[in-house]
């Protein structure tokens, strides 16, 4: 490497590091806590846990659970119900004042056999949404997810700047080495150095994960306003529906159509995910791979019989399954505590950048430049 | 780069990175067996930054 490309390539990981540090440590602070969601919702009591009943015992119909609901608060409409992937004892009625209703949202999670009101989980505060929401967009909305967004590009800039700085730092030395008789300043340059590239891989993985999530809303609106739009084309121009029907009919028309599925979430007509004129129901596979993936069968809201059901295209999938890869939340426990481990390492990486940075601003002046002299001596 | 300074130098660090990639997929793909080569692959990365990070500190 010329000391031309060299200081090219140093100049990149100054900048980009510079500049997205200090949201970087906010996503890895606020992303800590959220790997461990349920957990923290177990020991909060705001996680929903239902009595232990035999796996065969009968099941309350959806139109039981939906007057469940209603019961509960009169004045909202249903706009989605839905069942965590690993629990089909409850369902989760969210309710809104209009099935395209942005806040003020309810939810109200009723025991899928009893038909019985378990709780009602706040959608909109609690300690959990502020970390939520600060790690997803800031409090910024799509700017604010956009924006983060782009500093996961930078992260990815200065994760490759790094590796290329890599070679020329460490050629002298071996492996995890760290200079025990040198100053403090190098000793955390090693540290530096060592972390940011075993935590490579997973750090790639999941800033580039996390770009791909941020972009969640956009995908999801193209998919909707291209092939959904082509599945609804015979009921382009109707009077919206006035009186649903059956949501347990629609369902069991959907279950009958995938038979080896299982209900992932249901849109009502109106919302984001259905049309003025369909129940979406969304299945789900079976398979640690398939259950990522969701399957759209849209039930006409009067008749309950299917209208349409096609896979998603590409691009649906791969934000599906690029998901858990930035979760975490898709090898058991002990996944969860890599993703913490390596969470921190991240931090560490971070810091010590940072260290690193503001130490050659002081009267001595050192830089990376005079950094890689060293190594090289 | 010639192999007598490439290895030594990256070596390591391919090592870590493929079996990270390994373990990352691993668990997307199956559970049972393939969420123990996530943990062991993904336990790689972490494994290697305590041993070298905390010797002799």
């Amino acid at each position: 490497m010329t000391p031309r490309t060299l200081r090219a390539w140093s100049w990149l990981h100054k900048w980009s590091s510079l500049v997205s540090t200090v949201f970087l440590l906010v996503l890895c602070l606020t992303g800590l806590p959220l790997i461990f969601h349920h957990q923290i919702g177990q020991w909060l009591g705001t996680e929903v846990v239902s009595p232990k009943m035999r796996a065969d015992a009968p099941r309350a119909t959806l139109d039981q659970v939906m007057a469940v609901a209603h019961d509960r608060f009169p004045s909202k409409v249903g706009m989605y119900v839905s069942q965590e992937p690993d629990d089909d004892t409850v369902w989760f009625v969210t309710m809104g004042d209009s099935p395209t209703a942005a806040t003020d949202l309810k939810q109200v999670a009723v025991d899928a056999r009893t038909g019985q009101p378990l709780a009602e989980p706040k959608l909109d505060s609690g300690l959990m949404v502020v970390i939520h929401t600060i790690h997803v967009e800031l409090f910024a909305g799509q700017a604010g997810k956009l924006f983060l967004g782009g500093m996961g590009v930078l992260m990815l800039a200065a994760i490759v700047s790094g590796v290329v700085l890599y070679a020329p730092f460490m050629r002298k030395l071996r492996f995890g080495e760290e200079r025990r008789d040198r100053s403090t300043r190098v000793k955390w340059l090693d540290l530096h150095n060592l972390l940011g590239i075993v935590t490579l891989t997973w750090a790639i993985v999941v800033g580039a994960t996390g770009i791909i999530n941020t972009w969640a809303d956009l995908v999801i609106t193209h998919w909707r306003n291209d092939q959904m739009a082509q599945m609804l084309a015979a009921y382009r121009g109707l009077p919206p529906v006035t009186q649903l029907g059956s949501l347990e009919t629609a369902v069991a028309s959907a279950r009958a159509r995938e038979p080896a599925m299982k209900i992932g979430f249901i849109a009502f007509p109106g919302t984001a995910f259905s049309s003025q004129h369909h129940y979406g129901v969304f299945m789900r596979g079976r398979e640690a791979l398939t259950e990522r993936l969701v399957k759209p069968v849209l039930v006409d809201a009067i008749t309950g019989q299917v209208t349409a059901s096609r896979a998603p295209p590409w691009y649906v999938d791969a934000l599906l399954l690029s998901q858990p890869l930035h979760f975490g939340d898709y090898g058991g426990v002990p996944m969860q505590w890599l993703w913490a481990a390596l969470d921190v390492l991240t931090i560490i990486v971070l810091g010590s950048g940072l260290y690193l940075w503001l130490g050659k601003r002081g009267p001595s002046r050192k830089g990376l430049a005079s950094d890689l002299r060293s190594a090289a001596r | 780069m010639k192999s007598s300074v490439f290895w030594p130098l990256w070596g390591w660090p391919l090592a870590i990175a493929i079996l990270s990639a390994v373990g990352l997929i691993g668990a997307l793909v199956g559970d049972g067996a393939w969420d123990w080569l996530a943990w062991i692959g993904l336990g790689m990365p972490a494994g290697a930054a305590l041993w070298f990070g905390l010797r002799g500190r």
